[in-house]
C-alpha cells in the first residue's frame, strides 16, 4: 500500500475513534436544549459536505453547476428506499443487542454508499452534456437537470411522490455526519494535490489551453461531476436519515443556491473556505430565526440576506473570504516562508 | 380535433407570455453574454405593479378600490407597470451589473442569481408570501371559434403581445438606436471605438427588456388571475429555454421559441404525461444544447482563443 494511503486510513481511524468519543460525550452533557444544539451541529456537518463537494465541481474544476440539490435528492431517496423498504424490516426481525446495532451501522453505511453511487451515476449523466457547454449554459442545464430529477421523484408513488416519505429510519447521527465530513475533506484535499487536481486546475483556468497541452478535458470534467455528486448524494442520505422525512420540496433550486452561496463566500477552490462558509452561514441562519421572531416577520429573511451577501461579495471581494487559498496558507505566510 | 385546437390556442396564450419574457433574456444575452436571472423577477414585479396599479387607478377614477373593468383602466395599469419595471430594469443594470462590466463573467452570473433571489424573497417580504388575486381589468367573454371556445383574454394577450413584439422589431431593425444595439451585440469593443455610447445602449436594452417583461406580467395576471412573488422562477426558466431554443440573441427566434414551448407544454398537459409538464421545457433545453446549441435560428460561433 502506498504511504499516503496508510497515513490517511490511520488518520480516519483515529478521527473515527475521537468522533465516537465526542458523540458519547455530547449525549451525556446535561445542558438543557442539548437536542437543539445537536441538531445545529449536525446541520453544519451536512452543509459542510455539500459545500466541499460542490467546491470540487465549481471551485476546482471550474464547472458552474446549479443542480447540486438534484444529486442530493437522488442520494437521499436511494438510501432511504433501501433502509425504509429493505433494511429496516429486516433489522426488525432480529433480536436487540450489540450484533443488531453493528449490523444496522453496516447496513446504513451501505445504504449511504449506494445513495452516493446513484448520485454519482446521475452526476455522470449530467456531466456528459457539460462536455459541450461552458459557463452559463452549463449552469442552466444543471439547473434543468436538478428540476427534472425533482419532477421525476414527484411522480414515483412508491417513494411517496408529492406527499413525501415519512418514517425514514433515524440512523444518521453526529458520528456518521462528521465521519463523512472528514472523508470528503480528505478526498478533496488529496484530489487537489494529485495529478487529477492539476488537471482540474488547468481545465478551470483555460480549457482550450489545457486541451492543447494534452489534458483530456472531457474526462476530468465528468470526473469532477461524478465525485462531487457522489458526496452530494451522501449528504442527502444523511439528511434524510436525520430528519426521518423526505419531500421533493426539500431539494428545490434554493437548496442548490444555498450550497453555491457557501462555496462562493468561502472562495471558489478553497476547501477550508467552503468549510468556514458552511459553518458561518448555518450559524447565521439559526441566528436569523431569532431575528424573524423578534421582528415578527411573516417570511423568512434568510434568502434575502443570502442574496445581499452574494451581491455585495461580488462587488467587494469577488474571490470570496479565502480566495483559492487555504486557511493554513495564511499562517505559513506570516512565518515568512516563501511559497 | 376540437381538443387539438383548444390545446393549440391555450399553448399560444401562455407561449406569447413566454415569448415576451424570452425577448428580454435574448436581448441582454446578445449584448452582455449574461443570463440575466433577475429578468423573470422583473416580470413578477410587473404583475404586482399591475395589481397595485389597478387599485390605485380605481381609487383615482371612481373613488373606490373596487376595480371596474374597462379599457382606459387596463391601458393605465399597463403603462404604470411598464414604467415601474423600466425603472427597475435601469436600476438593476446601474447598481448591480455595470460595476462588474470588466469583472470575470462568473461574477456577473453570480450577481444575477443574487439579484434574482433578492427580488423574489424581497418581494415575499414586501408583497406578502401568499398568492394574490389579480383584479379583472377587462370583462371576460367566451368567443366561439371553429367549434372551440376561447376567452377574450387569450385573444387580448396574443394581440397585445404581438403589438409590443412589433414595436421591438421596429426598434431593433428600424431605428438608429437599434443599429447601435446590434453593433454593440456584434462586437462590444469595436462599437465603443466607433463612438457608440455602449453604457447607454446597455441601459436602454435593460429598460426595454424589463418593459416587455412588465407587459408579460400584466397579461399573465389578466389571464391566470393568481400571482405570487415566486411565480417568476419557473416561468423565467422556461422563457430562457425558449430564448435558447430560438437561438439566443435572436429576436424573432425568441418569439418562435416561446410559442413552441407554450404549445408543447399545453399538449403535454393534456396528455397522460401531464404530471411531467414542468420537466418538459428542460428536456427540450438539454436536447437543443446537445444537438443544435445555436438554436433554431442562431448562427454557430466557434470559441475564439
Amino acid at each position: 500500500m502506498r504511504n499516503w494511503l496508510v497515513r490517511d486510513l490511520a488518520g480516519i481511524a483515529v478521527i473515527s475513534a475521537v468522533l465516537v468519543g465526542i458523540s458519547y460525550f455530547l449525549g451525556w452533557i446535561p445542558i438543557p436544549g442539548m437536542a437543539y444544539y445537536n441538531r445545529v451541529i449536525v446541520t453544519i456537518g451536512i452543509n459542510i459536505i455539500l459545500a466541499v463537494s460542490l467546491n470540487i465541481i465549481n471551485g476546482h474544476a471550474g464547472q458552474f453547476s446549479m443542480g447540486h440539490a438534484g444529486f442530493m435528492a437522488v442520494g437521499a431517496y436511494t438510501s432511504a428506499y433501501l433502509t425504509y423498504f429493505h433494511f429496516q424490516p429486516f433489522l426488525a426481525t432480529l433480536a436487540e443487542g450489540p450484533g443488531r446495532f453493528a449490523l444496522q451501522q453496516a447496513l446504513f453505511l451501505g445504504a449511504l454508499l449506494a445513495g452516493g453511487a446513484a448520485a454519482g451515476i446521475a452526476g455522470w449523466v449530467v456531466g456528459l452534456p457539460s462536455l459541450r457547454l461552458r459557463g452559463d449554459y452549463l449552469a442552466i442545464v444543471t439547473l434543468g437537470f436538478g428540476e427534472i430529477i425533482r419532477v421525476l421523484i414527484l411522480n414515483i408513488d412508491k417513494i411517496g411522490g408529492a406527499r413525501g416519505l415519512s418514517g425514514v429510519p433515524a440512523f444518521a447521527n453526529f458520528f456518521w455526519v462528521y465521519f463523512f465530513v472528514c472523508i470528503v475533506i480528505i478526498v478533496s484535499w488529496r484530489l487537489v494535490r494529485s495529478q487529477v487536481g492539476r488537471a482540474f486546475l488547468a481545465v478551470r483556468e483555460d480549457e482550450i489551453a489545457a486541451e492543447a497541452m494534452g489534458v483530456n478535458t472531457t474526462h476530468y470534467k465528468v470526473q469532477a461531476f461524478v465525485i462531487g455528486s457522489f458526496f452530494a448524494g451522501i449528504a442527502g442520505g444523511l439528511l434524510g436519515h436525520y430528519l426521518v422525512y423526505l419531500n421533493p420540496g426539500m431539494f428545490q433550486f434554493t437548496k442548490s443556491f444555498e450550497a453555491i452561496v457557501m462555496v462562493v463566500l468561502g472562495g471558489m477552490g478553497s476547501i477550508s473556505g467552503s468549510v468556514l462558509a458552511a459553518v458561518i452561514l448555518t450559524v447565521a441562519l439559526e441566528g436569523l430565526r431569532f431575528v424573524k421572531e423578534a421582528f415578527g416577520l411573516t417570511s423568512d429573511p434568510r434568502m434575502v440576506i443570502y442574496a445581499i451577501v452574494l451581491i455585495l461579495l461580488m462587488r467587494l471581494r469577488p474571490q470570496g473570504l479565502l480566495g483559492n487559498r487555504e486557511l493554513g496558507d495564511f499562517f505559513r505566510r506570516r512565518k515568512g516562508g516563501d511559497r | 380535433m376540437d381538443s387539438f385546437l383548444q390545446n393549440l390556442i391555450n399553448g399560444i396564450g401562455i407561449g406569447s407570455i413566454y415569448a415576451l419574457i424570452a425577448l428580454g433574456y435574448t436581448m441582454v444575452y446578445g449584448i452582455l453574454k449574461l443570463i440575466n436571472f433577475a429578468h423573470s423577477d422583473v416580470f413578477m414585479v410587473g404583475a404586482f405593479m399591475g395589481y397595485y396599479g389597478a387599485r390605485i387607478f380605481s381609487k383615482l377614477m371612481h373613488g373606490s378600490e373596487v376595480v371596474e373593468p374597462g379599457w382606459p383602466l387596463f391601458t393605465l395599469v399597463l403603462l404604470f407597470s411598464v414604467a415601474c419595471c423600466g425603472l427597475l430594469g435601469y436600476l438593476n443594470e446601474r447598481i448591480a451589473y455595470r460595476p462588474l462590466r470588466n469583472a470575470p463573467r462568473i461574477a456577473s452570473l453570480i450577481t444575477a442569481i443574487g439579484l434574482s433571489f433578492l427580488l423574489e424573497y424581497g418581494g415575499q417580504m414586501v408583497f406578502g408570501p401568499d398568492p394574490k388575486f389579480f383584479p379583472q381589468l377587462l370583462e371576460k367573454h367566451q368567443l366561439q371559434f371553429l367549434g372551440t371556445s376561447i376567452t377574450s383574454h387569450t385573444v387580448i394577450v396574443l394581440v397585445v403581445a404581438l403589438i409590443f413584439m412589433g414595436i421591438l422589431q421596429y426598434i431593433v431593425y428600424g431605428t438608429k438606436f437599434g443599429r447601435a444595439m446590434r453593433a454593440v451585440s456584434h462586437n462590444f469593443e469595436t462599437a465603443a471605438l466607433m463612438g457608440i455610447p455602449t453604457d447607454r445602449v446597455i441601459s436602454i436594452t435593460f429598460v426595454i427588456g424589463s418593459m416587455l417583461a412588465a407587459v408579460g406580467g400584466v397579461l399573465y395576471g389578466l389571464s391566470y388571475s393568481k400571482i405570487e412573488p415566486l411565480m417568476g422562477i419557473m416561468l423565467g426558466l422556461k422563457a430562457f429555454v425558449a430564448a435558447v431554443l430560438g437561438g439566443i440573441g435572436n429576436v424573432p427566434g425568441a418569439v418562435i421559441g416561446g410559442l413552441v414551448i407554450g404549445i408543447v407544454e399545453s399538449f403535454a398537459g393534456a396528455s397522460p404525461l401531464s404530471t411531467y409538464k414542468d420537466a418538459i421545457a428542460f428536456v427540450i433545453l438539454i436536447l437543443i444544447l446537445l444537438f443544435r446549441p445555436s438554436g433554431i435560428f442562431g448562427k454557430y460561433q466557434a470559441e475564439k482563443v
